[in-house]
């Protein structure tokens, strides 16, 4: 019989029901197929739920940051405000569009969530407990991203609606664009790791990444918001434009699962940064007792969602023009200054040098971009402006 | 028959049926998504032996990229939602005859080459290897360099073809 060890319980319990399934007589491959299949039940259903919380929480704060007080009916604080949600949901009609492409129509949803919880399989809560460790964990990250994209173009062409066409058009070309920016930033604690595996990252940050490489931490959450179609970059939805955007034939609970999909995704996103960028499940005395991993990861985790939902309320919305100017013509070029000058830096730094000096000097070198981009974007905004006045003075005198 | 096996028919077998899904279906955005589905499932071989990066990388690009962007053009052309007119043209025979030829002399070559074999147990970090390999000078550092600025080269390429023209129409 395995130990059971306190610190590290829920690794523990999951040796224990192999220990148990192999005592009743099964064969080794057997178990470790049940074993797997029950932590994936099990998993999968933390993702499922989770929404629950963090849309309370979003519907919450968001409430106090706009001086209203937000669900306060169902259960205590209007805790239970999502479950009588799921019930008005599962209740509504369900109408599938005449005219619809039924099958793609229903499995849109389903990839969505599907490719939004299979990022959860490399995401590590302790240096025990991970899913899998793939050694390309964050590339499978941007893989499985990838097919939500899919999915979105799945869902607005099999609505039969010129608006959820026209919405997820502009929803694969924004989420198609920042992915650029996303997958650079995400290269530079790949190159500061060495390693392209989570579990490794987490492991290589005793200096949390977002010291030696703030400018690509800065990066990813922008981009990532935008990846996930959240305010200031909900392009996707507009009332006044294109209705709903894709998912406007979308009613009751499949709609429901656009917006489960919808909300873990951003959920997956601040779990990803707090993963790659703030340490993870590392803290004090998580050596010793693994199992505080989870709690440091998720404090992490809800940290991270709490700036996005900051960012979300406070900073209104961006028109197309500017979200692609933003990111083809800022992020995109700042992402490959920042990757070259990190790998170059990096490797210039003497072999011997402490991980602490080396992420003070890997910051010196980012704050240095910082300043160099702050000068570049003074005298571009003042050409552009001295154009303009040229102009109305143009106009002025005729 | 192991259990590897079952799996590798079970995931080919599956690829085969979307690649045929894929010529067959008469509606263009279905064939594009059975596209996808045969890329899966081609990834999932990958998969099975041991490939993660290439399984990673057969996903983002071919369906993170490339597959959305054919969806994307098939969407914007006319006439998108049924094909009605005949899937033969008159020459079909022609056809077949070709890939009758390029089907047995690629299994002949496929039969006939001596592949070396991995050495048992674990070889290590794959994509380090990987890595390494592309650029190391005794490797493929070459290759990969003309590879690399044949793609900046199809950018540049693509960049001055959506230029709009400067002359006034």
């Amino acid at each position: 019989m395995p130990e059971v060890r306190l610190g590290d319980l829920l690794v523990s319990l999951y040796d224990l029901f192999g220990w148990g399934l192999s005592e009743i007589g099964l064969n080794p491959s057997a178990v470790s197929i049940l074993q797997k299949l029950v932590a994936a039940f099990i998993l999968t259903n933390f993702c499922l739920l989770t929404p629950l919380l963090t849309i309370w929480l979003e519907r919450k704060v968001s409430a106090r940051f706009q001086d209203r007080l937000g669900p306060n009916r169902v259960g205590p604080f209007g805790l239970f405000q999502g479950f009588a949600d799921i019930v008005k949901l599962i209740t509504k009609e369900d109408i599938t569009p005449a005219g619809a492409d039924k099958t793609v129509f229903n499995i849109g949803p389903v990839i969505a969530v599907a490719s939004v919880v299979g990022i959860w399989a490399v995401i590590p809560f302790t240096s025990t407990m991970v899913g899998t460790d793939i050694n390309v964990g964050i590339l499978y990250s941007v893989a499985v991203g990838a097919i939500g994209t899919l999915a979105i173009m799945m869902g607005g062409w099999a609505s039969n609606n010129k608006y959820a066409l026209l919405g997820s058009f502009r929803t694969v070309a924004q989420l198609v664009s920042y992915e650029v920016p996303m997958i650079i930033a995400l290269l530079i604690p790949t190159l500061l790791a060495g390693s392209m595996s989570m579990n490794t990252i987490v492991q290589e940050q005793q200096v949390w990444f977002v010291v030696a490489a703030p400018i690509a931490a800065l990066l990813f959450l922008i981009s990532s918001i935008a990846e996930v179609g959240r305010a200031p970059f909900d392009l996707l939805e507009a009332e006044s434009e294109i209705v709903a955007g894709f998912h406007v034939e979308y009613t009751g609970m499949k709609f429901g699962v656009w917006m489960l999909a919808e909300f873990l995704h951003a959920f997956t996103i601040c779990a990803l940064t707090a993963v790659v960028f703030l340490g993870g499940w590392r803290g004090p005395w998580v050596d010793q007792y693994p199992l505080l991993g989870v709690v440091y990861f998720l404090i992490k985790t809800y940290f991270v969602s709490m700036i996005m939902l900051w960012i979300r309320v406070t900073v209104p919305r961006v028109r197309i023009d500017q979200m692609n100017d933003l990111n083809w013509k800022f992020l995109v070029p700042l992402s490959l200054v920042a990757l070259v000058v990190t790998a170059l830096v990096d490797k210039s730094i003497p072999v011997d040098f402490s991980i602490g000096s080396r992420s003070l000097i890997l910051f010196l070198a980012n704050m240095l971009i910082v300043v160099a981009t702050l000068f570049v974007l003074r005298r571009v905004s003042r050409k552009e402006q001295a154009a303009q006045s040229e102009l109305q003075a143009e106009v002025n005198s005729v | 028959m192991t259990a590897s096996q079952i799996f590798f028919i079970l995931f080919a077998s599956a690829t085969l049926v979307a690649a045929y899904l894929v010529v067959t279906v008469r509606n263009l955005i279905h064939a594009a998504l059975w596209l996808v589905a045969s890329l899966l499932g081609i990834a999932s071989i990958f998969v099975m032996l041991d490939a993660s990066f290439m399984a990673t990388v057969e996903v983002v690009l071919y369906i993170g990229a490339i597959a959305i962007l054919i969806v994307f053009a098939v969407m914007l052309t006319r006439r998108v939602m049924e094909d009605v007119g005949p899937q033969r043209i008159n020459t079909w025979w022609f056809g077949a005859i070709l890939a009758t030829l390029f089907f047995v002399s690629a299994s002949a070559l496929i039969w006939l080459t001596k592949w070396p074999t991995l050495p048992e147990g674990d070889v290590g970090n794959t994509v380090l290897i990987l890595g390494k390999s592309l650029v190391d000078p005794s490797k493929y550092v070459v290759p990969f360099e003309i590879a690399s600025v044949l793609l900046i080269v199809a950018l540049i390429g693509s960049i001055a073809v959506a230029l709009p023209s400067k002359q006034p129409e």
